[in-house]
């Protein structure tokens, strides 16, 4: 014992090595070793006559992401991704806010206790109990008829694309319940970003003639931008790639998930499938090129 | 008129009184200094002029008109923060240009200016570097370069030279006192270095747990400190205690002495033992004790030393004994 303490102690560079060679080949082989091998299945094609895949490489796959009702599926996730981050970040940066600068002792425990207890119950009995909540009999349907406002919700529901039978069957409550689940990896990282600025410098932007919501806009959104941006991959790439949520919560309109699930498993187009789980990937890739080129980074 | 002026204004925080019934009064184009241990509420003097605290009670005003109602963006004060709170997502000339931006100034108009104001600073050819690129001085000197580019009527410093290492320091204080004179408006700079206080500023208030022991120049607060507590802090002076003065002088109070006030002579009027030397180069520091009361003197290089453990006799000018107002 004491001559392996010893020895480690004289080389740091094994003792690194050590340290790091489980997770490198986790990484490595399992992790990247899947994705490398999903990336060569999309370049594969099914005969969807026997139904066998054709191994030969082919570009056909992809060209079939483009057909009407493939790029629609992709395009209906990417916007609802766009718009469950968008509504995540604005709910997300008040709370995050209070937290980094207000919240000591133990009202910070109770936020954190707050933002992270959602996450200690199964992911599926919440999306069940908002399917309730969400329902013709739900509470939200009850809530607006006590408050009059039951033509809002009818005619909310009454619109085309975000409306439905009720909430639970509405690309709106699909929505709703997207920004519930995912809402914890957004404040958590906001409030990280806004906690790394110090008091002075909201003060530097006021004193120096900046109105609060110039000090916002100037200052403090810029800061806390590498935040909302690591927030924004959580809330943007698990939307892209969730097909429970929209399997219990939704119209029938389908999502990239549901369709790679389908395609996988009913249909048996491995390839098809590898093709549309390869669209997350490619989008988050621009997402964060993109990012950086605006300079979201730059306060890191 | 008076550039600030506080009239009996508190800032309490919850039970803690960080500034207690303060009044004074700072005129234009002068160099002021609030001097104090820190938490004797000199920075939250600061921070009340800037407009980040607002006074529990009493009134503040700024060329005679109060100010205690208005947020800091409406004040024509700026401030050059301790950890200099420059922006890390915009480059210098940006930095130094922020205020104007705010104020709605055309990018080149503006990044002209942003120029000017760091050549002031001596960092010409710096504005497209990031702060986090620059070394502290350079950053205190941006942090500088954006105050004074606002124009400001006052320009309140918070412990500018607190991160600067002795050398740089010393070269920003003169470089400092220089810019003062040169754009002839109010410094109000705090800081818990005396020898920063005394050297740099026209006059000084001294700060103790909320209040202000002394306002003076800074030949009144070295030489004729009105209580121990400015006397203590304000270099290391003796203070004899009321009992010891009273032997002298016939007077009941205490008193300040200056350490290179006391001799060593043949005859004189007090005896004391001497527990510790140390040799400072100029001038020889000696610790005595005189029935138990710790004494400091600084003798000069060419005299006589004592030796550690030797009882000695020490002499002193009636004139350089101050008396005090009491402890």
């Amino acid at each position: 014992m004491r001559a392996l303490s010893d020895t480690l102690w004289r080389r740091p560079r094994l003792t690194i090595a050590l340290l790091l060679a489980p997770p490198l080949i986790w990484l490595g082989v399992v992790y990247l070793g899947a994705l490398a091998a999903l990336l060569v299945q999309s370049f594969f094609s099914i005969d969807h006559f026997t139904g066998q895949i054709n191994r030969t490489f082919t570009l056909a796959t992809y060209a079939e992401l483009f057909r009407a009702s493939n790029f629609d599926i992709i395009l209906r996730t990417v916007v609802m991704a766009a718009l469950v981050t968008l509504a995540s970040a604005v709910i997300a940066f008040p709370i995050a806010y209070y937290a980094a600068r207000y919240a000591r002792g133990r009202w910070k425990a109770l936020f954190y206790l707050g933002v992270m207890m959602p996450l200690w119950s199964s992911y599926l009995v919440k999306v069940y109990s908002w399917k309730l909540i969400l329902a013709r009999e739900g509470i939200l349907t009850w809530g607006a008829a006590k408050l009059h406002l039951t033509w809002l919700l009818d005619g909310w529901l009454a619109l085309p694309v975000v409306g439905g039978n009720s909430l639970s069957v509405s690309a709106t409550g699909t929505f709703i319940v997207f920004v519930y689940v995912w809402l914890p990896y957004m404040i958590l990282p906001v409030q990280a970003a806004l906690e790394r600025v110090p008091p002075s410098m909201l003060e530097a932007s006021g004193d120096l003639g900046a109105k609060p919501f110039q000090t916002l806009r100037h200052v403090l959104l810029p800061l806390a931008m590498p935040g909302v941006v690591a927030g924004s991959i959580f809330t943007f790439s698990l939307t892209l790639g969730d097909y429970i949520i929209p399997g219990i919560i939704g119209s029938s309109r389908r999502f990239i998930g549901q369709a790679v699930y389908e395609q996988q498993g009913v249909a048996g187009n491995t390839p098809l499938a590898a093709a549309f789980a390869m669209v997350p990937i490619l989008i988050m890739a621009a997402y964060l090129w993109a990012a950086k080129k605006k300079g979201a980074f730059d306060a890191l | 008129m008076s550039a600030v002026t506080f009239d009996d204004v508190s800032r309490h925080f919850g039970a803690v009184r960080a500034v207690d019934a303060v009044s004074l009064s700072i005129a234009e184009g002068e160099f002021f200094a609030m001097l104090g241990p820190s938490g004797s509420g000199k920075t939250t003097c600061l921070r009340l002029i800037a407009g980040f605290e607002r006074p529990s009670a009493g009134q503040i005003r700024l060329f005679g008109a109060p100010v205690q109602d208005q947020p800091p963006y409406r004040r024509p004060v700026n401030t050059v923060f301790q950890d200099y709170a420059l922006f890390p997502h915009l480059n210098v000339r940006d930095n130094v240009a922020y205020g104007l931006m705010i104020a709605g100034q055309a990018k080149t108009d503006r990044h002209r200016d942003a120029d000017a104001a760091l050549e002031m600073v001596r960092l010409t050819g710096y504005g497209d570097r990031k702060p986090s690129a620059l070394s502290g001085g350079q950053r205190q000197r941006v942090a500088l370069a954006r105050a004074l580019v606002m124009k400001p009527r006052v320009l309140l410093l918070d412990e500018p030279l607190g991160a600067l290492d002795l050398k740089l320091r010393e070269q920003m204080q003169d470089e400092l006192k220089s810019l003062q004179r040169q754009l002839g408006i109010t410094f109000i700079f705090v800081t818990h270095d005396q020898s920063e206080a005394l050297s740099m500023a026209d006059r000084v208030a001294v700060f103790n747990a909320g209040q202000i022991a002394q306002t003076g120049t800074p030949e009144d607060i070295y030489f004729r400190p009105e209580t121990a507590f400015v006397a203590d802090f304000v270099g290391s002076s003796n203070i004899l205690p009321a009992r010891l003065v009273h032997r002298f002088t016939g007077r009941d109070c205490p008193a300040a002495l200056r350490p290179e006030a006391l001799r060593i002579v043949d005859t004189g009027p007090l005896l004391a033992r001497v527990t510790a030397m140390s040799f400072l180069g100029t001038a020889t520091r000696v610790v005595l004790d005189a029935d138990s009361i710790r004494l400091t003197a600084l003798l000069p290089k060419d005299a006589p030393r004592p030796h550690i453990g030797e009882t000695v006799t020490l002499d002193w000018d009636a004139s350089d004994l101050h008396l005090m107002a009491g402890a």
